[in-house]
């Protein structure tokens, strides 16, 4: 046993696969004095990934989490710790089914095998299964099982053999040192280790470590139910650990896996059971480990039944071995929790991480801290994605109670919470709610989605329903009125989760022009519209600017970027304290007015020359409306003339009043963010983070570069220069679906976003760096009576004209390319916006 | 072959036993619960002996509400009825626990008739009191044998087994008998998933004792100091061998 | 006639060891009178009482139980001893369930206190202790095991015989036959135990442990884990429900330490852990460790030994 070093270059805390992996990829990219401490024992400390499970479902409709999977399952292979055994995920309910054909959809685009298959030939499989219970199934051949443990080792031995790692085992963390807001020293109960940087990895003690140096690691330690059952013959004659396939019994929340001579049979069906990371017991203290705690058979009673309708021949003999509450970690979003902890600098979290993300996650998270960001796109595991009302124990809670049961569940892609809601509240949320708004929920707020006193517009203007439960579920034909009444006349938008960041001080004009792509250093009273990019030249946010003062810039973000945005914003400002951040977004609120009536209903509230040639198009410039100070800003996200109008909070329901009361005569309609976000967006091509813009994608690629690149320097400005001088891979386009028609069934569907854009008869399609095709965003554009689809494209593809075909369902519509880039398909010449 | 078998919930603890703040008992929110491990061996060997003779086996203990949890489980190991003779969850001392017990064995008695044989297990895992059993045959006036590592019937009589230094010896009980059990008298089995649900669905039949207080009185617990022991690391790997194989001389052993 | 009457056993004319601990604790609370079934002479005590009776010819718990509890009725003493062995706790609990007394088990001190007693005894087979009360007018207790040491009395005493009134039905529990199994060195009596864990993996991993065993003249052991997985027979485990050991040598093979195991064990002399876990409770409480995955460790130290003997 070697002593505590008194330096390190970074301490990383926890020894699971996790803090395993990240030691593992760090020593790869070159770090040396890397000291790992763990406070249990080698080579499994008791955390979860000693009771793991450790199979591999790589298919995920989630991009990111899929790219995750499927990087650790070539590690492990790699590794030789990866065994390949297929899966099968099986239905019972045509829901299912469903739910199993879209799954092929995901399969298709990040290239994962997959093949729907009959009762039959899952019992073929599996012969032990009871298909009279099955109506089908999804095979996936690839599906395998992995030794986490032993990879584990394998990650530290190599770091060890390249005299970059110490690990301390049987080490306790007792605090946290740091120093003006950096992380400066780690505690243990062995001596204190100053360290550059330190990494949390500790899973489900990640809240409690983090909380030492007043950091938050937004994660609750929660129970998944397992069993061991056996000996079974059929699996002991295998003589293998693994030679049958391992069952998702989705629509039961349950799987079978083989362990040798007995079966392992897991559950997410039980209640949500939470524990707090304070309250696991110690080691020497558990009965088992740490993170196997008390079966709780109560809750695993219902599903014996189940298990044994599934696996009769097996299960009724066997006998329960074994059985735990095993501790997992989840988090408000099942999504990872990877980065620099928002409050304290150079400490990061890589925790809320599973075994079969581990490996590639460790990996992310190596080369965030090395080249200062992940090749894959990290944002959805991005630790800084929450707002601090998501920190609190009482949100992540409630919000891990009620997707506990959706591990196996179907899960719409625009489906909302139903906890937590009514959080955020627009200061014009009363006059929303009058008007009967349907609230999506945007980073907290109740965002108005559509209006259902707008329902007599859908006979107006004869708006189609879908004829699909499912292509229609969270969707409303209104959405498609509002857009053509807005079009027509004049809409108000509530636009109170707009995230507003203002900077100021000597040292702003810099750092605002390093920060940004396009030029800032404009006029005060004008606005730049700017990508914000990475070091290695892909998006990083996109963002509007608005020059308020020489020395006063004002950053509007979205709702679903804001945290991040402010991370990425205030880890960058200059040391000197030259430049101040203050996050103005509870101070104001925005209420969009667009439509052709725009000018005409706030001139007649104001004198203020709103003339185009005295308010062009970009700028802001502050108006007094009777006794509200506002601020109008001429830009529009729909395409049409307006403004968005900031008003204090408080003035925010005056300020609605007189618009919607002036609006009268004017024809004014409510409008929802289904407009904003979508129809209205898609007709004008304009991109959204997250969903076209990701950091895999550069803004040549995007249709976003400009003519000129700026004298100045910025962030991702090389790598930007440099993919101005390739042919790009990929051009974003905008396609119309030409077909809604159903080859099954001859219902019309409508794709929600994420399906794989083929090739006429199917053909995967993919860019030179390997890159798929598939759809970013779908929505409809009803001023062109066309249903919209955004996909990066190869250069060979992306030809106006080019008939191809998207993948719904497991099932072949024909689209065409409308447009090559970034021309709007509604009003390309933007008159309607710029007159 | 009419067989009870007396079961006490207690917790299983890890390496190291917490207790509570006031020290009055075990720690036990992260344990799991359990029957002591020779009560585990009394119900096996009660439902072998069913399999074996036919009959039925009854499960009963003196607990809390939660000891439900228990009687289940020996249901879902073979045992046919349970009967839960509720305290509040406070502990009761042997004698007061005994004549509970006894209390309870003979309405069970009066309502479904005489049991052949009442199996207890030598002794509770948690208090170690070495008497129970020994209390119940009294009260109920029937010969008991502890510390029996095998059991065999011929007729009305059971042939007990129990280990000694040089062997075992062997006694010869007359039914209705008590026997308090060892554990290695058999390997007990598992719950299968069809038993657990059956478990689940069974009744179990509750009363409420009156006790009196036995002379006996838990003050409360303490953990023993730790003789505070200093490990000699005699090294790392296979190359520690010809230290070991040094201190097996120092030793006297080689 | 008061005092503290300990029930001795004895075996072919001698006092057991346990006893005589429990005689010394006595010793502090009064006159010790020593009872035996069957002469044993015994020193170091103020009386000494012989019972016979034919039915107690051999071991007969029931019997001897109601002989203890006549005597107790006939010389009123203050309390009543034996050592917390399997004998001893039996025949106690045969005598306090016969005069509806408390009794206590496995004490490891006792405190008078007016009328009453406050003492110590084990719980959890000796990993936990327990404070208790003990109020009776007949104080009924065993004595746990090296609790004290055993009382070196000299000068013999004359031996009083009891002979009780016992019932022939009480027959029905007399041991009826003795069968000897010799299996040449046990558990219990070997110099050396060499004990497996879970670490053993399998029934097979447990022919190192036999090697080493054989070598050193000794024993093999294991874990609860072990007889519970089948790997073992139960009268190989070690432990709070399996034998208890004392060997001048544990030598204890991926054995986490769990308190079952360890309070089967702890008597022993010297405890040399194997194990890849430096932290594990067995490591830190033995006196001797190798750390490291115990095949390789064992495979070494047979060979060890092996090129030793030839020597």
């Amino acid at each position: 046993m070697s002593d505590l070093p008194s330096n390190a270059s970074v301490v990383v805390i926890g020894a699971g696969i996790v803090g395993n992996s990240v030691v593992g990829h760090l020593a790869e990219l070159g770090w040396r004095d890397i000291v790992q401490i763990d406070k249990g024992p080698l080579p499994n400390p008791g955390g979860s990934t000693g009771h793991a499970s450790n199979f591999i479902f790589p298919v995920d409709h989630n991009k990111e989490m899929a790219m995750l999977t499927l990087d650790s399952q070539r590690q492990y292979e790699e590794m030789g710790v990866n065994v390949t055994c297929g899966g099968i995920e099986v239905a019972r309910t045509e829901e299912r089914m469903e739910e199993l054909r879209r799954r092929m959809s995901s399969a298709k685009n990040w290239d994962m095998e997959a093949h729907l298959v009959t009762p039959g030939e899952i019992q073929e499989l599996v012969p032990f299964i009871n298909e009279e219970v099955l109506i089908g199934g999804c095979y996936f051949p690839t599906v395998s099982a992995v030794d986490s443990l032993r990879a584990g080792t394998i990650f530290r031995e190599r770091a060890t053999a390249l005299d970059a790692l110490q690990t301390m085992a049987n080490t306790e963390i007792l605090d946290i040192e740091t120093d003006r807001g950096r992380v400066k020293a780690v505690i243990t109960d062995k001596g204190r280790i100053e360290a550059e940087y330190v990494v949390i990895a500790c899973g489900v003690w990640s809240p409690r470590i983090a909380r030492m140096a007043g950091a938050s690691i937004p994660l609750t330690p929660a129970v998944h139910q397992m069993i061991d059952v056996g000996p079974i013959p059929i699996l002991q004659e295998s003589g293998k650990e693994l030679a049958f396939p391992i069952i998702r019994d989705m629509d039961t929340f349950m799987y079978e896996r083989q362990t040798s001579g007995s079966m392992e049979v897991g559950s997410y069906a039980h209640r949500p059971i939470f524990h707090s990371p304070d309250e696991i017991p110690s080691l020497a203290e558990a009965r088992l480990s740490p993170t196997e705690l008390p079966f709780t058979e109560d809750d695993f009673d219902p599903q014996l039944e189940v298990a044994l309708e599934l696996m009769p021949e097996i299960l009724s003999q066997a006998e329960i071995k074994y059985a735990i509450n095993g501790l997992l970690s989840l988090t408000p979003d099942a999504m990872p929790l990877i980065g620099e902890t928002v409050e304290v600098r150079n400490l990061w979290s890589a925790a809320a991480i599973w075994i079969k993300e581990g490996p590639g996650t460790g990996r992310a998270v190596a080369e965030w801290m090395t080249n200062g960001y992940p090749e894959l796109d990290p944002h959805a595991s991005d630790v800084a994605r929450f707002y601090p009302y998501a920190r609190t124990d009482h949100h992540i809670r409630a919000r891990c109670a009620e997707h506990f049961n959706k591990t196996y569940g179907i899960v719409h892609p625009r489906e909302q919470w139903a906890s937590e809601r009514n959080k955020r509240l627009s200061p014009v949320h009363s006059r929303t709610t009058e008007l009967g708004a349907v609230y999506f929920e945007a980073g907290g707020w109740e965002r108005p989605h559509w209006y259902e006193s707008n329902s007599p517009l859908v006979d107006h203007y004869g708006i189609e329903d879908r004829a699909h439960e499912w292509d229609r579920r969270w969707w409303s034909p209104i959405q498609n009125a509002e857009h053509l009444a807005m079009r027509e006349k004049v809409g108000l938008v509530d636009l109170a989760p707009f995230v507003i960041f203002d900077f100021t001080g000597p040292g702003v004009l810099d750092y605002i022009q390093t920060m940004t792509v396009n030029n800032a250093d404009v006029a005060v009273g004008r606005s730049v519209y700017t990508p914000l990019l990475t070091g290695s030249g892909g998006f990083k946010a996109d963002l509007t600017i608005l020059r308020l003062g020489e020395e006063h810039f004002r950053v509007i973000t979205g709702a679903f970027d804001g945290p991040r945005d402010q991370h990425w914003f205030r880890t960058h400002l200059p040391e000197d304290g030259s430049v101040h951040l203050a996050d103005m977004t509870s101070a104001y609120t925005t209420i969009g007015v667009w439509g052709p009536e725009a000018r005409n209903l706030v001139q007649s509230m104001t004198d203020h020359d709103l003339s185009n040639d005295a308010f062009p198009y970009g700028s802001t410039q502050a108006i007094d409306f009777g006794s509200i100070n506002a601020r109008l800003f001429r830009i529009s996200y729909v395409g049409e003339l307006g403004w968005e109008v900031y008003v204090p909070a408080e003035a925010g329901g005056p300020m609605w009043d007189r618009l919607w009361e002036v609006g009268h005569d004017f024809g004014v309609t409510a409008v929802g963010a289904g407009v904003y976000g979508t129809t209205g967006r898609l007709e004008k091509g304009y991109r959204l983070m997250g969903a076209e813009l990701e950091s895999e994608y550069n803004p040549v690629e995007a249709g976003l570069a400009r003519p000129k690149v700026k004298k100045h320097e910025f962030i991702g400005k090389e790598a930007y220069l440099a993919a101005r001088e390739e042919e790009p891979a990929a051009i974003l386009c905008t396609l119309t679906m030409e077909d809604h028609l159903s080859p099954r069934d001859g219902i019309k569907r409508y794709p929600t976003g994420r399906e794989p854009i083929t090739t006429p008869d199917g053909g995967r399609i993919t860019d030179r760096k390997g890159r798929p095709s598939y759809v970013t965003t779908a929505g409809a554009g009803p001023s062109l009576g066309k249903f919209l689809l955004l996909a990066y494209l190869p250069p060979e593809h992306a030809v106006v004209g080019n008939l191809l075909s998207v993948m719904y369902m497991n099932e072949l519509y024909p689209v065409k390319v409308a447009v090559a880039g970034s021309t709007p398909v509604f009003d390309p010449d933007d008159k309607r916006m710029k007159g | 072959m009419r067989i009870l078998v007396c079961v006490k919930r207690v917790p299983a603890p890890g390496a190291r036993i917490a207790l509570t703040d006031d020290r009055q008992a075990v720690d036990a929110r992260h344990l799991p619960f359990t029957v002591s491990p020779h009560e585990e061996c009394a119900v096996e060997e009660a439902v072998r002996i069913k399999e074996g003779h036919g009959g039925t086996v009854v499960v009963m203990t003196l607990g809390p509400a939660e000891a439900e949890e228990q009687l289940r489980y020996a249901i879902s190991t073979g045992a046919d009825e349970a009967v839960l003779l509720a305290t509040d969850g406070s502990e009761w001392d042997p004698q007061a626990t005994a004549a509970a017990l006894a209390g309870g064995i003979e309405s069970l008695e009066l309502a479904g008739g005489p049991f052949d044989l009442v199996l207890f297990g030598n002794e509770s895992a948690d208090a170690g009191g070495y008497q129970v059993g020994i209390r119940v045959a009294h009260a109920l006036g029937r010969p008991v044998i502890s510390g029996i590592k095998g059991i065999e019937l011929e007729g009305a009589t059971l042939i007990a087994r129990r280990e000694t230094d040089a062997g075992f010896e062997v006694y010869h009980l007359p039914l209705p008998a008590v026997v308090a059990v060892k554990e290695g008298i058999n390997l007990p089995r598992y719950p299968t998933l069809p038993s657990r649900l059956k478990a689940k669905k069974a009744e179990v039949a509750s009363s409420r004792p009156t006790g009196q207080p036995g002379g006996l009185a838990m003050l409360r617990l303490d953990t023993p100091l730790e003789v505070a022991s200093s490990t000699t690391i005699l090294g790392q790997g296979p190359e520690a061998a010809p230290a070991v194989a040094d201190l097996l001389e120092d030793l006297g052993l080689l | 006639m008061s005092g503290v009457f300990v029930f001795v056993e004895h075996d072919s004319g001698s006092p057991s060891e346990t006893s005589l601990q429990a005689v010394a604790l006595a010793g502090a609370l009064g006159e010790v009178t020593a009872v035996t079934i069957g002469d044993c002479p015994i020193g170091g005590v103020a009386r000494h009482v012989v019972i016979e009776h034919p039915l107690l010819s051999d071991h007969a718990p029931e019997a001897m139980g109601e002989a203890l509890a006549q005597l107790c009725r006939t010389r009123s003493p203050d309390a009543m001893l034996a050592s917390g062995t399997e004998r001893g706790n039996e025949i106690l609990a045969h005598v306090a369930a016969i005069l509806d007394l408390p009794l206590a088990a496995m004490v490891t001190e006792i405190r008078p206190s007016g009328q009453n007693w406050e003492l110590t005894r084990v719980r959890w087979g000796g990993s936990l202790l327990e404070e208790a009360s003990l109020t009776a007018s007949l104080k009924l207790a065993t004595i746990a095991p090296h609790a004290v040491d055993a009382a070196v009395g000299s000068g013999e005493v004359d031996a009083e015989v009891f002979e009780p009134d016992l019932s022939d039905e009480l027959s029905r529990t007399r041991v009826v036959e003795r069968v000897t199994v010799s299996e040449g060195i046990t558990l219990t009596t070997a110099p050396v135990v060499v004990s497996g864990g879970r670490g053993v993996g399998s029934p097979e991993g447990f022919a190192v442990l036999e090697d080493l065993a054989g070598l050193l003249g000794g024993a093999v052991g294991c874990s609860r884990v072990v007889t519970n997985n089948g790997w073992r027979p139960h009268s190989d485990q070690v432990g709070q429900t399996g034998t208890r050991v004392a060997p001048h040598l544990y030598i204890a093979c991926g054995i986490s330490g769990a308190i079952q195991h360890w309070v089967g064990m702890m008597a022993s002399k010297n405890v040399l852990a194997i194990n890849n876990d430096p932290e594990a409770p067995m490591v830190t409480k033995a006196d001797y460790a190798v750390i490291g995955d115990l095949h390789p460790v064992l495979e070494a130290v047979v060979a060890e030994v092996r090129r030793r003997k030839e020597v």
